[in-house]
Protein backbone atom coordinates (compact mmCIF):
# COMPACT_ATOMS: atom_id res chain seq x y z
CA UNK A 1 0.00 0.00 0.00
CA UNK A 2 1.51 3.19 -0.81
CA UNK A 3 1.44 5.36 2.28
CA UNK A 4 2.76 9.42 1.30
CA UNK A 5 2.73 12.78 3.28
CA UNK A 6 2.21 14.73 0.09
CA UNK A 7 -1.73 15.44 -1.87
CA UNK A 8 -0.58 14.29 -5.39
CA UNK A 9 1.28 11.37 -5.99
CA UNK A 10 3.61 11.24 -9.32
CA UNK A 11 2.14 9.12 -12.10
CA UNK A 12 -0.66 8.45 -10.21
CA UNK A 13 -4.03 9.87 -10.96
CA UNK A 14 -6.88 9.54 -7.51
CA UNK A 15 -10.18 7.58 -8.66
CA UNK A 16 -11.91 7.34 -5.29
CA UNK A 17 -11.85 9.24 -2.62
CA UNK A 18 -13.07 7.46 0.86
CA UNK A 19 -12.62 9.74 3.79
CA UNK A 20 -10.19 9.80 6.64
CA UNK A 21 -8.44 6.94 8.40
CA UNK A 22 -6.67 6.71 11.80
CA UNK A 23 -4.44 4.53 13.73
CA UNK A 24 -3.42 5.48 17.59
CA UNK A 25 -1.30 3.56 20.16
CA UNK A 26 -0.18 4.58 23.47
CA UNK A 27 2.70 2.88 24.87
CA UNK A 28 5.08 2.87 27.60
CA UNK A 29 8.36 1.48 28.62
CA UNK A 30 8.71 -0.52 32.00
CA UNK A 31 9.65 1.45 34.85
CA UNK A 32 13.78 0.15 34.55
CA UNK A 33 14.03 2.25 31.52
CA UNK A 34 11.78 5.48 33.09
CA UNK A 35 14.70 5.33 36.10
CA UNK A 36 17.67 5.24 33.77
CA UNK A 37 16.27 7.74 31.56
CA UNK A 38 15.98 9.82 35.32
CA UNK A 39 19.46 9.29 35.18
CA UNK A 40 19.61 10.48 31.88
CA UNK A 41 18.17 13.76 32.86
CA UNK A 42 21.32 14.47 34.98
CA UNK A 43 24.02 13.95 32.85
CA UNK A 44 21.92 14.92 29.27
CA UNK A 45 22.30 12.98 26.15
CA UNK A 46 20.21 10.91 23.64
CA UNK A 47 17.84 8.81 25.06
CA UNK A 48 17.55 5.54 23.53
CA UNK A 49 15.37 3.48 24.66
CA UNK A 50 12.37 6.15 24.31
CA UNK A 51 13.51 6.92 20.65
CA UNK A 52 12.80 3.05 20.03
CA UNK A 53 9.95 3.35 21.90
CA UNK A 54 8.61 6.27 19.83
CA UNK A 55 9.99 4.72 16.86
CA UNK A 56 7.85 1.21 17.50
CA UNK A 57 4.61 2.64 18.50
CA UNK A 58 4.83 5.03 15.32
CA UNK A 59 4.93 2.01 12.80
CA UNK A 60 2.29 0.38 14.69
CA UNK A 61 0.09 3.49 14.17
CA UNK A 62 0.62 3.42 10.52
CA UNK A 63 -0.07 -0.14 10.52
CA UNK A 64 -3.37 0.08 12.26
CA UNK A 65 -4.12 3.04 9.89
CA UNK A 66 -3.25 0.67 6.56
CA UNK A 67 -5.90 -2.22 8.09
CA UNK A 68 -8.67 0.47 8.27
CA UNK A 69 -7.95 1.53 4.85
CA UNK A 70 -7.55 -1.41 3.54
CA UNK A 71 -10.92 -2.76 5.00
CA UNK A 72 -12.54 -0.10 3.50
CA UNK A 73 -10.83 -1.16 -0.21
CA UNK A 74 -8.20 1.72 -0.75
CA UNK A 75 -4.94 1.17 -2.32
CA UNK A 76 -3.31 4.39 -0.95
CA UNK A 77 -3.41 6.81 2.09
CA UNK A 78 -2.44 10.35 1.20
CA UNK A 79 -1.50 13.41 3.11
CA UNK A 80 -0.47 11.44 6.62
CA UNK A 81 0.14 13.84 9.39
CA UNK A 82 1.34 12.47 12.47
CA UNK A 83 0.95 13.82 16.00
CA UNK A 84 2.06 12.91 19.65
CA UNK A 85 0.96 13.50 23.16
CA UNK A 86 2.43 12.67 26.67
CA UNK A 87 -1.16 11.52 28.59
CA UNK A 88 0.39 10.09 31.51
CA UNK A 89 3.73 10.05 32.98
CA UNK A 90 6.25 7.62 30.66
CA UNK A 91 3.21 7.13 28.34
CA UNK A 92 2.68 8.48 25.03
CA UNK A 93 0.36 8.22 22.70
CA UNK A 94 0.76 8.13 18.83
CA UNK A 95 -1.88 9.24 15.99
CA UNK A 96 -1.36 8.88 12.87
CA UNK A 97 -4.02 10.35 10.29
CA UNK A 98 -4.58 10.49 6.26
CA UNK A 99 -7.18 10.06 3.33
CA UNK A 100 -7.94 6.76 1.86
CA UNK A 101 -7.51 6.60 -2.05
CA UNK A 102 -7.59 4.32 -4.69
CA UNK A 103 -5.12 5.63 -7.04
CA UNK A 104 -4.47 4.39 -10.73
CA UNK A 105 -1.02 4.66 -13.16
CA UNK A 106 -1.56 7.46 -15.69
CA UNK B 1 24.95 19.66 58.50
CA UNK B 2 22.26 18.57 56.49
CA UNK B 3 22.01 22.00 54.41
CA UNK B 4 25.84 21.51 53.95
CA UNK B 5 25.14 18.02 52.78
CA UNK B 6 21.97 18.77 49.86
CA UNK B 7 24.61 22.19 49.11
CA UNK B 8 26.72 19.62 47.79
CA UNK B 9 24.75 17.52 46.48
CA UNK B 10 23.21 20.04 44.07
CA UNK B 11 26.32 21.43 43.47
CA UNK B 12 27.99 18.00 42.66
CA UNK B 13 24.75 16.98 40.17
CA UNK B 14 25.40 20.58 38.42
CA UNK B 15 29.05 19.60 38.19
CA UNK B 16 27.87 16.49 36.55
CA UNK B 17 25.54 18.02 34.44
CA UNK B 18 27.64 20.85 33.19
CA UNK B 19 31.01 18.29 32.18
CA UNK B 20 29.16 15.62 30.88
CA UNK B 21 26.11 17.46 29.23
CA UNK B 22 28.53 19.65 27.30
CA UNK B 23 31.12 17.18 26.62
CA UNK B 24 27.93 15.17 24.87
CA UNK B 25 26.38 18.25 23.20
CA UNK B 26 29.88 19.20 21.43
CA UNK B 27 30.44 15.79 20.18
CA UNK B 28 26.65 15.20 18.72
CA UNK B 29 27.34 18.86 17.01
CA UNK B 30 30.15 17.40 16.02
CA UNK B 31 28.76 14.41 14.53
CA UNK B 32 25.86 16.69 13.44
CA UNK B 33 28.13 18.84 10.78
CA UNK B 34 29.90 15.85 9.73
CA UNK B 35 26.99 14.21 8.44
CA UNK B 36 24.84 17.31 7.55
CA UNK B 37 28.34 17.52 4.90
CA UNK B 38 27.88 14.35 3.96
CA UNK B 39 23.95 14.49 2.90
CA UNK B 40 24.11 17.78 1.44
CA UNK B 41 23.52 16.99 -1.89
CA UNK B 42 20.38 15.34 -0.41
CA UNK B 43 17.83 18.16 -0.90
CA UNK B 44 14.81 18.45 1.86
CA UNK B 45 12.50 21.11 0.91
CA UNK B 46 8.99 21.66 2.92
CA UNK B 47 7.05 21.74 -0.76
CA UNK B 48 4.26 19.97 -0.99
CA UNK B 49 4.32 19.37 -4.56
CA UNK B 50 7.40 17.57 -6.28
CA UNK B 51 9.29 19.96 -8.55
CA UNK B 52 8.96 19.32 -12.56
CA UNK B 53 12.34 17.08 -12.99
CA UNK B 54 11.23 14.79 -10.01
CA UNK B 55 8.09 13.97 -11.35
CA UNK B 56 9.23 10.81 -12.57
CA UNK B 57 10.32 9.29 -9.22
CA UNK B 58 8.59 7.04 -6.75
CA UNK B 59 7.13 8.46 -3.47
CA UNK B 60 8.00 6.62 0.12
CA UNK B 61 7.33 8.54 3.56
CA UNK B 62 10.52 8.44 5.48
CA UNK B 63 10.91 9.60 8.71
CA UNK B 64 13.33 10.60 11.83
CA UNK B 65 12.97 11.27 15.19
CA UNK B 66 15.21 11.35 18.40
CA UNK B 67 14.89 11.97 21.80
CA UNK B 68 17.31 14.05 23.73
CA UNK B 69 17.46 14.83 27.46
CA UNK B 70 18.01 17.87 29.54
CA UNK B 71 20.96 17.50 31.46
CA UNK B 72 21.16 19.01 35.61
CA UNK B 73 23.05 22.28 34.23
CA UNK B 74 20.76 23.11 31.52
CA UNK B 75 17.37 22.94 33.97
CA UNK B 76 19.26 25.09 36.59
CA UNK B 77 20.15 27.50 33.82
CA UNK B 78 16.48 27.64 32.62
CA UNK B 79 15.05 27.97 36.00
CA UNK B 80 17.23 30.75 36.51
CA UNK B 81 16.21 32.08 33.21
CA UNK B 82 12.85 31.96 34.01
CA UNK B 83 12.87 34.81 36.87
CA UNK B 84 14.16 37.38 34.85
CA UNK B 85 12.76 36.47 31.72
CA UNK B 86 14.25 36.37 27.82
CA UNK B 87 16.30 33.63 25.50
CA UNK B 88 16.64 30.37 27.29
CA UNK B 89 19.66 29.67 25.23
CA UNK B 90 20.48 26.62 27.57
CA UNK B 91 16.79 24.60 25.67
CA UNK B 92 17.82 26.67 22.54
CA UNK B 93 20.56 24.29 21.66
CA UNK B 94 18.58 21.22 22.59
CA UNK B 95 15.88 21.47 20.52
CA UNK B 96 18.46 22.56 17.87
CA UNK B 97 20.09 19.41 18.32
CA UNK B 98 17.60 17.47 17.98
CA UNK B 99 15.71 18.93 14.93
CA UNK B 100 18.98 18.50 13.00
CA UNK B 101 19.02 14.81 14.67
CA UNK B 102 15.85 14.23 13.16
CA UNK B 103 16.24 15.38 9.84
CA UNK B 104 19.78 13.40 9.26
CA UNK B 105 18.04 10.61 10.22
CA UNK B 106 15.47 11.12 7.98
CA UNK B 107 17.65 11.72 5.31
CA UNK B 108 19.78 8.76 5.80
CA UNK B 109 16.84 6.52 5.67
CA UNK B 110 15.92 8.50 2.27
CA UNK B 111 19.58 7.69 1.18
CA UNK B 112 19.04 4.36 1.80
CA UNK B 113 16.23 4.15 -0.37
CA UNK B 114 17.93 6.06 -3.04
CA UNK B 115 15.91 8.75 -3.11
CA UNK B 116 17.13 12.22 -4.59
CA UNK B 117 15.05 14.55 -2.58
CA UNK B 118 12.77 15.24 0.19
CA UNK B 119 9.94 16.86 0.09
CA UNK B 120 6.72 18.08 2.30
CA UNK B 121 8.98 17.90 5.69
CA UNK B 122 7.19 18.03 8.29
CA UNK B 123 8.00 18.74 12.47
CA UNK B 124 6.21 17.23 15.42
CA UNK B 125 7.82 18.44 18.78
CA UNK B 126 6.46 16.66 22.02
CA UNK B 127 7.97 16.16 25.35
CA UNK B 128 8.21 12.85 27.01
CA UNK B 129 8.70 12.97 30.50
CA UNK B 130 7.74 11.34 33.77
CA UNK B 131 7.48 14.49 36.03
CA UNK B 132 4.36 15.73 33.45
CA UNK B 133 3.73 19.72 34.66
CA UNK B 134 7.40 20.33 35.76
CA UNK B 135 10.49 21.10 34.24
CA UNK B 136 11.41 19.89 31.05
CA UNK B 137 12.95 16.39 31.30
CA UNK B 138 13.16 15.48 27.52
CA UNK B 139 11.90 16.04 24.22
CA UNK B 140 10.86 14.27 21.16
CA UNK B 141 11.41 16.19 17.54
CA UNK B 142 9.82 13.73 14.77
CA UNK B 143 10.26 14.98 10.99
CA UNK B 144 8.60 13.15 8.10
CA UNK B 145 8.30 14.08 4.32
CA UNK B 146 8.11 12.14 1.12
CA UNK B 147 11.65 10.61 -0.83
CA UNK B 148 11.23 10.91 -4.12
CA UNK B 149 13.24 7.65 -5.35
CA UNK B 150 14.84 7.31 -8.24
CA UNK B 151 12.84 5.31 -10.89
Amino acid sequence: MLISNIEVIPNKRVVEHLGLVQGSTVRAKHAGKDIMAGFKNIFGGELGSYTELLQESRDEAVQRMQEQAQAIGANAVINVRFSTSAIAAGASEILAYGTAVVVQDT
Amino acid sequence: MDVIIQLGVFLLLLALGYFFGRRAEQKHYRSIREREDRLRSLVVISERFPPPELLRHGTQLVSGNVVVSVDYFKTVVAALRNLVGGNISSYESLLDRARREAVLRMQEEAESLGADAVINIKFETSRVSGNAGQALGSVEVLAYGTAMIRP
